[in-house]
């Protein structure tokens, strides 16, 4: 089983909640998380509504194996149409609220409608109460988990919330869960705002059962913990230096995005990297870095706890940022550094601090404030702008002073909350954002990787590295290397990458652990804990099933296969300038065609019928 | 030779590995709520700390007890709380300093560690060997009962 | 050496299973007065609601427990004690001699001074012999009069409630359990109580019983109204059982007063337990607990010195936890707060949560919790250890409930994390 069998579906408009069983024949073709979340929206809402209007619904969902000890069993996703993109929205998860929710005893919580005032959602095992949030709103997320925290008197809470910077209206604003874990992409955080829904709070004291076959769960699951301690990247790199792991490898690749992508390498990187996380500071002898800390069931722990520097200027007289809280991963320091040209490690820890504090994706905002630096040094956005703050690349100052705008929404920070994309048009530059169906990319760029630059364009959530993360095998050999200079058979690669990501993020793991594990790995999982067989041909079945309900639902909503493009500076106005893929642009155009093909769509990138029929749908 | 449950904080991550262990063997479901050694968090200084009961020489739970409910494990000197005897009375969660054993309101009956008969599940599924079992007259172990019991007057030895 | 212990109850028990222990070729002798095997107050209410037999209320449960450890048990009443000839006298006239000897005689309910106390239907709940008598009154659908909102009032509730009566409590007290919790919390309790059908007047006296028609009784209560009973429970309080000790010379007042060996006026005679009125860890005032830890601390401790292992008492936290009809509530120590200290709290009335902790200077002093069922003795282990608490008072009064943080900060060995926390 795994499952819990039961949803909460709850009606914001009317404050009424109601439980029902969950639709197991679902399960068996979309299995949990992401599939099942989806096709539950799918069915239930017109593809064409307004993302951030009362007809959209936003889907809290675990996974089966969330909150069991399957290694990083503690995922959930959220769920719903994204307002940034207008596309189908799955943001992705650790911490530790995701077991908590499903210890309640609930798979997913389906919310649906606008509460007529700020409310927040109570679980505690069967007792779901809608609250008044009256208090909470115009609070951050930290502010908001004390209080409830201090109302509820149960340090054991567990609490997802949005910040300001969701009210406020911020597009790309996160959810941010255990005051530093977020499900950060494509504004989920956004969405949940429109909703008036300020939190979800949640204890679970009923646990996770029902393990199909207790002997062989424990066999699965100890095997690939075994495999996960033995992996390079999952047993030594990614714990002792983070995602933050790969800074300086990819930009010896040459495929580091520098100030807003016009370059690939970055000096600065060495200052930002892992290594100079490690490092003790002049001021107090600390390093940035106190520990790595795990997600719920993580035998990994990627996750960074970091300080700053008490003394830097972006904390100076403000002790409230000088206890440890969530470190820089790589996409963070690559947007807030790499992208904007600032290599201050402290001031990227800020601001990555203030992401977390109210709710905003450190990718987007980095790459928006990237552009708008981008802007200030054509002329586009001025001093009056930026209250009269220099906006060059490289400026600690400007990247400091923009989270707080964005935090807020004051100032500036309402036109840097509309993303690059609708920033860079409201200026007159559209050509300077970089943006695949309206989302910011994150930190690889698709010069001197080509397949990543096909994953990024036919991403169903734009621009992500999460979707299909051919890095793997282009850069990291996993599980075998491809030339990342090379197209040839790289609409295959993205394919198999995208399927078994669908998959993988259906089952309440990370997708980190396909670093070192493959389906085979996973599908013994997944098979002894739930129903039915779960073979890994099953699981790549599923995942492509997804993928392909996605699709449809984007095509309903409106976007076409020419959605499924890069921004003309990477694949045409301006080549690699340094490193290996010097002279070289993507060459999106070669492969485009073949993964069509390979996915079973016609020219036009629509699933055909027979493609549709053969998966179900 | 006995052996005790040592706890090095410092390779500690926080996954709670060892609470689903520990929930799982003793009520038969992942449930961190339930679990015998909780990790506690300590946010602002970035640090996690798995505590349980160290099975002390002292044993404030058992002598407390009014019904003979706790008992002595003479293979693993675990301190065990017998389910069929105990009533539920929770003066043992009162008299012991170290807060380890707790009262299930839904069982009516305490509950504490047991080292799992001799062979704990939590130090079986540490990823990072934060909690191993080891023999009693360990170095560390004994640094960190005298932390434990630090102040506390010696009653009775 | 010949050690005798006067009381089988937990103190007396302990301090004899102690003797035996660091004293293994001495006699050994606990005298106990009850017809049955040593058994624990505490457990009376789960018998009286039927989850444990009679046999579940033993200290020991092993029958032959004592004999095997060589203790001698006598169950009779001791009418005398010589203090000169170092002798007792029982009520079958034997006599015998001993070396050390320890007042482990406990306590009794008070009798209130109440017209008509003495109609049968009234009954204190504090044998087992008791137990039995409400259980053959506490029919379902019968009226029950619960004299007393204290420790032991509140402990029977659930087990009246679950036999299906019609309940009506009688405090005196402006609250619910007034010596252990204060105003908010006992208020609590109250309203806990009302809501689960429990009929709760406080600040009413019972000023009369009389005859009703058959074995009904009626109470005469001081605000005029007047309540049917088939069955009253009186549980107005428990007093040191100290009565055997009129001339002997042993000093005694609200129990017999003892040095901090639990030594009493005469070398060889030590007392424990209810009827000690041994030193408070918290005041460092000697005073009579009458409370199961302190018991067993005291029996410990008193045997120690009997057999001359030099063992000094540093007082008893006086503490309690409560189970009021599923509302569980705990108290340590000074709960009521000292001149010149600090304290925080965190009340939520619509789930019955409240956590008070009362400090002075920045250490822990007493604390009250309601509804807390985990880590709870962490907060007497912070009282008992004195535990500078340093930063970690203001934590604390900004969030009561990171108890077991405070402790374990304050304690553990780190690591590399030691200076930090």
């Amino acid at each position: 089983m795994a499952w819990t069998r039961k949803v909460l579906r709850v009606n914001l408009t009317e404050g009424s909640l109601q439980e029902e069983p969950l639709n197991m024949e679902w399960a068996n073709d979309y299995l949990g998380q992401r599939g099942l979340a989806t096709k539950y929206l799918v069915e239930e809402i017109d593809p064409k509504c307004d993302a951030l209007g009362p007809d959209n619904k936003m889907i809290m969902t675990t996974g089966p194996l969330t909150g069991t000890m399957a290694a990083t069993g503690g995922r959930y996703s959220v769920v719903t149409k994204s307002p940034l993109t207008g596309a189908i929205a799955c943001s992705n998860s650790g911490g530790f609220i995701g077991n908590e929710i499903k210890s309640a005893g609930w798979d997913m919580v389906i919310f649906e409608g606008k509460s007529p005032s700020p409310v927040y959602l109570y679980l505690e095992d069967d007792n779901a109460q809608l609250l008044p949030a009256d208090d909470l709103w115009g609070k951050s997320v930290w502010e908001a988990d004390e209080l409830i925290h201090t109302k509820h008197q149960d340090p054991l809470i567990r609490i997802a919330a949005i910040g300001r910077s969701a009210e406020q209206g911020c597009l790309y604003a996160a959810i941010v869960n255990d005051l530093h874990r977020a499900a950060g992409r494509s504004g989920v955080g956004t969405v949940m705002a429109s909703k008036n829904l300020k939190a979800v709070a949640a204890r679970g004291t009923k646990g996770v059962g029902n393990i199909e076959n207790p002997a062989e769960f424990f066999k699965a699951t100890q095997e690939g913990k075994k495999v996960l301690a033995e992996n390079a990247v999952t047993g030594e790199g990614l714990p002792s230096m983070g995602t933050q792991v790969l800074m300086n490898v990819i930009n010896e690749v040459g495929a580091m995005p520098t100030r807003n992508m016009r370059e690939v390498q970055f000096e600065g990187a060495g200052k930002i990297s892992a290594e100079a996380m490690h490092e003790p500071r002049d001021n107090d002898g600390k390093p940035n870095l106190t520990t790595n800390g795990a997600c719920f069931g993580c035998t990994i722990a990627c996750g960074r706890i970091s300080t700053i520097d008490q003394g830097h200027f972006t904390v100076e007289n403000k002790p409230q940022y000088w206890g440890n809280s969530g470190g820089l991963e790589y996409e963070a320091a690559w947007a807030l550094g790499s992208d904007c040209g600032v290599d201050d490690l402290d001031a990227c820890t800020y601001a990555n601090f203030l992401c977390n504090e109210d709710g905003y994706d450190p990718i987007s905002f980095g790459s928006t404030v990237a552009a708008a630096m981008e802007l200030y040094e054509a002329g586009a956005i001025t001093k009056e702008h930026t209250d009269g703050i220099d906006f060059s690349f490289g400026s600690a100052e400007a990247l400091a002073k923009a989270a707080e705008w964005v935090s807020t929404g004051e100032g500036f920070g309402k036109d840097l909350g509309l993303g690059s994309k609708r920033l860079c048009e409201k200026y007159g530059h559209p050509e300077f954002s970089m943006t695949v169906k309206g989302q910011e990319f994150p930190a690889y760029d698709p010069r001197g990787i080509q397949g990543i630059g096909l994953a990024y364009a036919t991403s169903n959530r734009g621009a992500c590295h999460l979707r299909g993360y051919t890095i793997a095998s282009e850069i990291l050999g996993i599980p075998e290397k491809t030339d990342p200079l090379e197209t040839e058979g790289k609409a295959e690669l993205v394919k198999a990458f995208q399927d078994a990501t669908a998959a993988v993020d259906s089952t309440g793991l990370c997708v980190f652990t396909t670093f070192a594990w493959t389906l085979e790995d996973i599908a013994p999982q997944v098979n002894a804990a739930c129903e039915g067989d779960w073979s890994a041909d099953k699981m790549l079945e599923v995942g492509e099933r997804i993928w392909n309900m996605e699709r449809d639902f984007n095509m309903a909503a409106g976007l076409t296969g020419k959605d499924d493009t890069l921004p003309k500076r990477l694949t045409k106005d301006m080549a690699a300038n340094s490193g290996p893929a010097e002279g070289k642009v993507n060459n999106l155009a070669e492969m485009l065609p073949k993964y069509y093909e390979v996915r079973g769509w016609t020219p036009d990138g629509v699933p055909t019928d027979e493609t549709r029929q053969r998966l179900g749908l | 030779m006995l052996r005790s449950l040592q706890i090095e904080p410092e390779k500690c991550t926080g996954c709670l590995q060892c609470e689903m262990a520990c929930s799982y063997h003793a009520e038969g479901v992942f449930n961190t709520a339930k679990s015998r050694i909780k990790v506690f968090t300590f946010h602002e200084e970035g640090r996690f700390v798995p505590y349980t009961c160290t099975q002390c020489s002292e044993a404030w739970c058992m002598h407390a007890c009014p019904v003979e409910a706790i008992v002595i494990n003479e293979t693993t000197g675990a301190k065990e709380v017998i389910d069929d005897i105990c009533v539920g009375c929770k003066v043992c969660t009162i008299a012991c300093p170290f807060g380890t054993i707790n009262y299930n309101t839904e069982t009516k009956v305490t509950y504490k560690c047991d080292l799992c008969g001799g062979d704990p599940e939590c130090a079986k599924a540490c990823p990072t060997q934060a909690i191993t079992y080891v023999d009693s007259d360990h170095g560390g172990l004994e640094r960190m009962r005298a932390h434990a019991a630090q102040n506390l007057p010696q009653e009775g030895a | 050496m010949k050690h005798v212990v006067i009381g089988a109850g937990p103190a007396g028990v302990i301090a004899a299973e102690t003797l035996r222990k660091v004293d293994p070729s001495s006699n050994v002798i606990i005298v106990g007065d009850e017809p049955e095997p040593p058994y624990s107050r505490m457990a009376l209410p789960y018998y009286l609601i039927e989850r444990i037999n009679e046999q579940g209320t033993y200290l020991r449960k092993d029958s032959s427990h004592f004999s095997s450890q060589n203790i001698d048990v006598i169950r009779d009443r001791v009418s005398e004690i010589d203090t000169k000839s170092k002798s007792l006298k029982l009520d079958n006239n034997d006599s015998i001699l001993f070396d050390k000897l320890l007042l482990a005689t406990g306590s009794h309910p008070i009798r209130p001074p109440i017209e008509g106390m003495d109609l049968p239907g009234i009954h204190s709940c504090w044998t087992l012999e008791d137990g039995r008598n409400i259980i053959k009154r506490a029919k379902p659908g019968a009226n029950v009069v619960l004299m007393g909102a204290g420790f032991i009032g509140c402990i029977i509730l659930e087990a009246l409630a679950a036999r299906d009566v019609n309940l009506t409590v009688i405090e005196m007290g402006d609250r619910m359990v007034p010596r252990m919790m204060d105003q908010t919390a006992g208020n609590l309790i109250k309203d806990w109580c009302q809501k689960k059908g429990v009929n709760v007047h406080t600040s009413t006296r019972i000023e009369a019983i009389e005859q009703g028609s058959g074995d009904a009784l009626k109470v005469r209560l001081d605000n005029g109204e007047k309540l049917d009973a088939d069955l009253v429970i009186s549980a107005t309080g428990v007093a040191a059982n100290t009565q055997l000790l009129e001339g002997t010379g042993i000093e005694t007042d609200f129990g017999v007063l003892v040095n901090n060996r639990l030594q009493t006026s005469h070398p060889d005679i030590f007392a424990a337990g209810d009827v000690c009125q041994g030193k408070d860890f918290s005041t460092g005032e000697y005073s009579v607990q009458a409370i199961q830890p302190t018991a067993a601390d005291h029996g410990r401790i008193a045997a120690m010195n009997m057999v001359g292992k030099d063992t000094i008492h540093q007082g008893s936290v006086n503490m309690n936890v409560l189970d009021t009809m599923g509302l569980i509530s705990s108290s340590y120590g000074l709960w009521m707060g000292v001149d010149g200290g600090e304290s925080t709290n965190l009340i939520d009335n619509e789930r019955f949560r409240y956590l008070s902790l009362q400090f002075e200077d920045d250490i822990l002093v007493g604390a009250q919790s309601l509804g807390l069922t985990q880590h709870v003795g962490v907060l007497r282990g912070l009282i008992q250890t004195k535990l500078k608490l340093g930063k970690w008072k203001e934590h604390l009064i900004k969030d009561p409930t990171r108890i077991m943080e405070a402790y374990l900060a304050n304690t553990q060995a780190i690591g590399h994390n030691a200076q930090v926390l």
